[in-house]
């Protein structure tokens, strides 16, 4: 058995593949969190991008590249318009975040809006006809160890590789960013200074919303190529995702390794089993939500101390003062 | 030419204001609290558009329809409560919707950026460093970085809306010299302002405001104190020191602290051993430039917030740290800073805000009942008592104004006769009227053996009314005067960290 067999290595490479929807997810909630906009819907925008994405690829004909292409543009664009929903709500008409988010959940979700349409289109009888295969852009798929865990994927895996450095480029180093972090931080400071408040936060939410869609899609055209009824698929990826923005104090670096590290939790009782380990498979699938949890203790308490990270203005609709 | 006619009728926040300020000008504009002067600079900035009436700048009307097209057209505005990002540095708070030159590229070079902003903060005596973030900075140093911002758009007329608030007498002195040497350049300050002295130190003329309209403008160097202050308040104001107060004190000790350490907000620690003495029938005052601990201090006595270290004593009584029910029991009234906030609750009735100290006992409250009718009655009472301009005892004490307020909490604070009065920042934002109550009430109260602690960043009221006066600086209290001898140089002096002399 080569060294690329492990346990180690197979459960990193999972790590890897679960973790990528993850950060999907994340970067883009963190870009709406950035500007202001916490945004609970991630779960149903997640869901609703995956039925979408599969729906797509079953309902459009021609070669895998075209075809998972468009499928991708149908879940960014599927989990923008659920965003807008949000943005709608919140930016508008100023509603509380956390309840126009929670109810983006429900509405889009595993008991609404994808469930109704993966029924509706009876998604789940459909045979797989795309999905992303592994893709060995650079040749490096044998190398030892590395090979397998972070160049045997697909496309998906890489692209977010590039996103990621994208988000931290932007937010860090160029003139948008700067205004978006002033919008998340001090909107009335940032109006003051001529920027678009509004603007700003429709613009951070809706990318938001289609990176969750896109994450959504990691797991209907990638990790479980297929429908299935109900919220199983995605299966609380959006809320770990949440979780992570957090736990990542709102840097995109730190989301790549936190999705990783929740994307290896996620996929260790399926290889553990593979190989034979006896422990209560509740017990592991419990794993990465009781994380979330500790993660999310851990962190509020140092965050309440040092006053770290989270954008000031995070859940607070944006008002210009009036008498 | 900068013209500036506005007509705003409604609310009449602005009725008809128009004034008008020339290049190289400083121009005052002096009025009391709800004068109007805060909505016309915030038509002027573009934040509101005006019902009627129009700007003209340079001779020419324009329109601004955002807060940007304000900045476009040269006008910027250094806020009362700063417009600043907090976690960023001051370079990237200078830049920040900057769309001109450096501004316009889409990276950020922050090089260029801060090599500008220290080399304007030289120019203009604005020392700060471009790297600093916001929240390491002193309050004084916050606002150099918002006339830098100013600055470095090129700024043709900087409005300033009461910029000496939160600054020493040095501190002010100081920016008094930035802006004069602003307008010599052929920039328009605009400064907003209630405090006289100031607006005849630095303008060259000065715009009236009374009631949303302006009263007259005239040259700053024709007119007095007491002429100004008679166009302000429409009337002949006594501006001389407070009257004699008829007893000495020497009382008891009713209030003693002892090494009273704090914890921060932010970590460090915001009081690092306080200990402090009042004696009944004294009014004592905390002078300092805000953020040096006073807040603290006030909710470490009423219990708000919890000591880490040290005693409080009322009386022989030893406070249980951060249990303000126990503050309460042992005799502290307290006045916060935050009226609406943490003083009352904005939706609940005058009736049931009268009775927050009291509905846990008889005769407010019968077993776990409450007794609406003697809470109205309660209210009625101090209604009438203390003059609360109010429809009834069941308006939410949302729809009082600022003075009526005060004069609620000072009510309710008063009606159990409490041994010490901690009064946070009593007069902010309330009218010369309300004021002039205020202070009549704190003067009562230390003629009724209560032993006063006011705090105060208005060092005229410091002086008109305590008998001392100490300093804090940095958590720590650095000085003690006797306010009959003190002056306003001494105590800025102290405040600004300088040992006592």
């Amino acid at each position: 058995m080569s060294v690329n067999d492990s346990l180690v290595v197979v459960v990193l490479a999972q790590a890897v593949l679960y973790g990528t929807p993850l950060l999907y997810a994340a970067l883009g909630e963190l870009l709406a969190e950035r500007s202001g906009v916490l945004n609970l819907g991630v779960e149903g925008m997640m869901l609703f991008g995956a039925a979408v994405g599969y729906w797509v690829t079953q309902s459009v004909h021609g070669a895998d590249a075209p075809v998972l292409v468009l499928a991708l543009v149908g879940a960014a664009l599927s989990g923008a318009a659920m965003a807008a929903i949000h943005a709608f709500l919140t930016i508008t008409l100023r509603a509380s975040q956390i309840v126009s988010g929670l109810a983006l959940t429900i509405f889009a979700g595993g008991l609404g809006l994808s469930a109704y349409f993966g029924a509706e289109l009876d998604l789940a009888s459909l045979p797989v006809t795309h999905q992303f295969a592994s893709l060995d852009v650079l040749g490096l798929a044998d190398l030892p160890v590395l090979g397998p865990i972070l160049f045997d994927q697909s496309a998906l895996v890489y692209a977010s590789w590039v996103l990621t450095l994208l988000v931290a480029v932007y937010l860090g180093r160029t003139r948008w960013g700067l205004n978006v972090r002033a919008v998340g931080e001090a909107p009335a400071s940032a109006d003051a200074m001529g920027i678009n408040v509004t603007r700003y936060r429709y613009i951070h939410v809706l990318v938001g919303g289609a990176l969750a869609g896109i994450g959504g899609a990691c797991f209907s055209l990638s990790i479980i190529p297929n429908w299935f009824a109900g919220d199983s698929l995605v299966n609380g990826a959006g809320w770990i995702a949440i979780a992570l923005v957090i736990f990542a104090f709102w840097r995109p670096g730190i989301c790549l390794v936190g999705a990783y590290l929740f994307g290896g939790l996620s996929a260790l009782p399926s290889a553990l089993q593979a190989h034979g380990v006896t422990i209560p498979p509740e017990f592991l699938y419990s794993l990465p939500y009781v994380m979330t949890i500790v993660v999310l203790v851990v962190v509020s308490t140092s965050l309440a101390k040092r006053r770290l990270g989270a954008p000031a203005a995070l859940g607070i609709p944006y008002v210009r003062e009036e008498r | 030419m900068v013209e500036v006619t506005k007509r705003f009728p409604g609310v009449l926040a602005n009725d008809a204001v128009s004034f008008e300020a020339a290049p190289g000008e400083v121009h005052a504009l002096l009025g009391e609290n709800g004068a109007g002067k805060t909505t016309l600079s915030n038509i002027l900035t573009g934040l509101y558009r005006p019902d009627e009436g129009q700007i003209e700048l340079f001779g020419e009307a324009v329109h601004f329809h955002s807060p940007r097209d304000a900045l476009d057209a040269g006008i910027c505005m250094v806020h009362q409560h700063f417009r600043l990002v907090e976690p960023f540095t001051v370079a990237e708070n200078v830049v920040l919707g900057d769309h001109r030159s450096e501004g316009k590229s889409f990276f950020v070079h922050s090089p260029a950026i801060e090599r500008r902003v220290a080399e304007l903060g030289e120019q203009y005596g604005l020392g700060v460093h471009p790297r600093s973030r916001i929240w390491q900075l002193s309050v004084g140093e916050q606002q150099r970085v918002e006339i830098l911002k100013a600055l470095y758009r090129e700024a043709r007329i900087l409005i300033m809306d009461e910029p000496t608030a939160v600054l020493t007498p040095q501190e002010a002195e100081a920016l008094f010299v930035t802006l004069r040497a602003m307008a010599e350049e052929g920039k328009t300050v605009i400064f907003i302002s209630h405090k006289l002295h100031e607006v005849t130190a630095v303008a060259d003329r000065v715009t009236v405001l009374r009631g949303g309209r302006t009263v007259e403008t005239v040259m700053a160097s024709d007119a007095t104190q007491r002429s100004l202050a008679a166009l302000m308040v429409g009337r002949e104001v006594d501006l001389g020191r407070s009257p004699e107060r008829k007893q000495k004190p020497s009382g008891d000790v009713v209030l003693e602290l002892d090494g009273v350490r704090v914890p921060g907000d932010r970590g460090g620690e915001a009081l690092k051993g306080v200990a402090l003495v009042l004696r009944s029938g004294e009014i004592v005052a905390v002078a300092g430039v805000a953020g040096n601990g006073q807040r603290e201090l006030a909710e470490t006595i009423s219990g708000m917030r919890a000591s880490s270290a040290g005693t409080i004593r009322v009386g022989a009584r030893e406070l249980h740290p951060g249990d303000p029910r126990d503050a309460i029991k042992a005799g502290v009234a307290h006045i916060p800073e935050d009226r609406l906030g943490t003083g009352l609750a904005p939706s609940l009735s005058i009736s049931r805000n009268a009775a927050f100290k009291t509905y846990r006992t008889a005769p407010i409250s019968w077993g776990p009942f409450l007794a609406v009718k003697r809470m109205a009655e309660l209210a009625r009472s101090l209604i009438k008592r203390y003059d609360v301009k109010a429809p009834g005892p069941e308006t939410p004490a949302r729809n009082l104004s600022g003075g009526n307020l005060q004069k609620l909490m000072l009510g309710r604070e008063f009606h159990g006769d409490p041994k010490v009065l901690i009064a946070a920042q009593p007069t902010r934002g309330l009218d010369v009227g309300a004021i002039e109550t205020v202070h009549g009430f704190l003067r009562d109260a230390a003629s009724n053996g209560v032993a006063v602690l006011l705090i105060s960043e208005d060092l005229d009221e410091i002086l008109a009314l305590a008998d001392r006066v100490v300093v804090m600086y940095e958590g720590a209290i650095v000085g003690e005067l006797d306010a009959a001898s003190a002056t306003v140089e001494e105590l800025g002096y102290l405040m600004a960290g300088g040992e006592a002399r």
